[in-house]
């Protein structure tokens, strides 16, 4: 079977209203088998809704070669958005029609037959928790309940492949936790999944493989525990110094033990990457004065920084 | 806007019907206060202009006012539903709903979603003339069966109405960007389009001129002369023009607003 995506130096680029041009995807190169709940991390901008929205036939690349299930989406857009399923960013449910209706009218866009659509209708508002609300007006709902119902709605058609944008943005725990339940459901049913996040600890928690995007460009692909040892190693160490007492990296790296790790720091905090960091914090209480530090576990978050900078984006 | 691609060939996929279905199920969820205005203005209209205003004017075209003003009031409507379906309501769906968005999504194609705006619009124009056409059959003023025929005839006229409304909607910053078409193109083609008085021979030609590019004229001589019992060569190509005009602004407004939502 053909893998759910290739990509091979896919480009997009835009023009601003001042003629000048800039690439929101930048020649991006990648291949996800089937079956897969894969990742697209980056900060605001980084084009992964950009890169979304080629893979669905919703624009055009500009340069480069895409193949979604192994269909063309230039040429067989049609063929292509009836085997997808959809959850963009922003909740385009139609506020026109009520709970159970948004499902209903959206099947019919792909032909379903009346009772076929009925029938998954009332299914899929089971399997997100909102058959109580299916007489409800959009309008009505909550942030967490619009979220759910996008999902259901990208499922009405059955797809081989889910697009989700960003599905758990602005949610509270309990909602997010629901729908990374629903999210595990899917994929333990073998639908592959792709998915945009800027939350580490999301990703970390459900994709089995994922890339690294800022700028319009791949930095890392990797499963995300190999990607936190090759990049940051087991350990973080992290130290808040007093007020203008602050070391240097240097400073830092002559404590025993430290002369490999990785050490950054920011304002007064001071990050020591390393696979045994307990003996260094162990020397560097002694040496300076702390306001505190702490050792934890390294995380994807520290890769996602590493890579991509501390610097604000947008 | 790149000029030469408001020419290019539309890819449909048979699936518009899909879109003016939503809008229909839409428009019959309210259909209590959908159906009052094509109700409550034509009387108002005959009432206050055909017969108020009407006794102090003499036959037009041989014809009293009042009767000579109703097959107008059929045009006219369809010009209100089909130019406000495809601006304001193009553009609450497109921009803030993100209506598009969700259905091009779907194997719907946007070249669909537009034609589909538009094959609404002209459906609620023709249910609204229905409406208007029962109003002044009920005031005694339907001369000939052949008014029936208006129907589709404000059918092909809607989607020039409609596709003026789709293209300002494909450059509209936002919503009051509608005023320009409602007063360079609405409200003149409203009064002056040989609605309320008739395009005489005394009037300047440039008045002629200006009148009969609008397809609301056309409209309305065919519903006017049709309401008589005549379908003549006149009337024919009248109706030609409107086929014409409805079929090169909707390929523009389809094309106009690919550019603007396919970057």
């Amino acid at each position: 079977m053909e893998p759910a995506l290739e990509l091979d130096g896919v480009t997009k680029v835009f023009r601003t209203w001042d003629g000048k041009e800039f690439n929101a995807v930048d020649g991006v190169t990648l291949r996800v088998p089937r079956g897969q709940l894969f990742g697209f991390l980056g900060p605001n901008g980084a084009g992964k809704t950009t890169l979304l929205r080629l893979i669905h036939a919703f624009w055009p690349p500009t340069r480069g070669r895409l193949r979604v299930l192994g269909y063309d989406p230039a040429t067989q857009g049609g063929e292509l958005k009836a085997r997808i399923g959809v959850a963009p960013q922003d909740n385009n449910l139609d506020p026109d029609f009520n709970v159970r209706r948004n499902l209903t009218t959206y099947a019919r866009y792909f032909r379903l037959p009346r009772a076929e659509a009925a029938r998954r209708a009332d299914e899929l508002l089971d399997f997100v928790g909102l058959k109580d609300k299916r007489r409800e007006e959009i309008d009505t709902l909550s942030g967490g309940m619009k979220r759910r119902l996008v999902l259901a709605r990208s499922l009405i058609n059955e797809p081989d492949l889910i697009l989700l944008d960003e599905p758990t943005t602005g949610l509270d725990p309990q909602a997010r936790h629901l729908v990374w339940d629903k999210i595990r459901e899917l994929r333990r049913r073998g639908t592959t999944i792709l998915l945009t996040t800027h939350y580490m600890e999301e990703a970390e928690l459900l994709c089995d493989d994922l890339v690294i995007m800022d700028g319009g460009k791949i930095h890392v692909q990797g499963r995300p525990a190999d990607l936190i040892a090759k990049h940051v190693g087991r350990d973080v160490l992290e130290l808040a110094f007093h007020p203008g007492s602050t070391p240097s990296v240097e400073d830092l790296r002559r404590l025993p033990g430290a002369a490999d790790a990785r050490i950054e720091i920011h304002a007064d905090r001071a990050f020591v990457y390393h696979d045994d960091v307990e003996s260094i914090a162990h020397q560097a209480k002694a040496r300076f004065r702390l306001e505190s530090s702490l050792v934890r576990r390294a995380g994807l978050e520290d890769v996602f920084l590493r890579l991509t900078g501390r610097q604000l984006r947008e | 806007m790149t000029f030469p691609l408001l020419f290019r060939r539309p890819r449909f996929s048979g699936h518009s019907h899909l879109v003016a279905w939503r809008n229909a199920d839409v428009y019959f969820l309210a259909w209590k206060t959908d159906f009052l205005p094509p109700l409550l203005e034509p009387i108002l209209w005959l009432v206050a202009i055909g017969y108020g205003l009407g006794t102090f004017i003499e036959d037009v075209e041989g014809v009293p006012y009042a009767e000579f003003l109703a097959p107008a009031l059929l045009t006219l409507t369809a010009l209100n539903a089909s130019f406000f379906e495809c601006s304001y309501g193009s553009f609450v769906r497109m921009y803030w709903q993100k209506t598009y968005d969700a259905i091009i999504a779907t194997p719907v194609a946007l070249d669909d979603v537009i034609l589909g705006e538009l094959l609404w619009a002209a459906t609620k124009s023709v249910i609204n003339a229905a409406i208007v056409l029962g109003v002044i059959a009920a005031f005694g003023l339907v001369h000939s069966w052949l008014i029936l025929l208006a129907l589709p005839v404000v059918f092909v006229a809607a989607f020039a109405f409609g596709a003026v409304g789709i293209l300002t909607t494909s450059q509209a910053p936002n919503i009051d960007a509608f005023n320009y078409p409602m007063y360079l193109y609405v409200t003149p083609m409203w009064f002056l389009s040989g609605t309320f008085f008739p395009l005489t021979d005394e009037l300047p030609p440039a008045f002629h001129f200006l009148a009969y590019t609008f397809p609301l004229t056309h409209a309305t001589r065919i519903a006017r002369g049709l309401n008589q019992g005549l379908i003549t060569d006149d009337l024919l190509n009248s109706f030609l023009w409107l086929v014409l005009v409805g079929l090169v602004l909707t390929l523009l407004s389809i094309n106009a607003m690919r550019q603007r939502l396919i970057k």
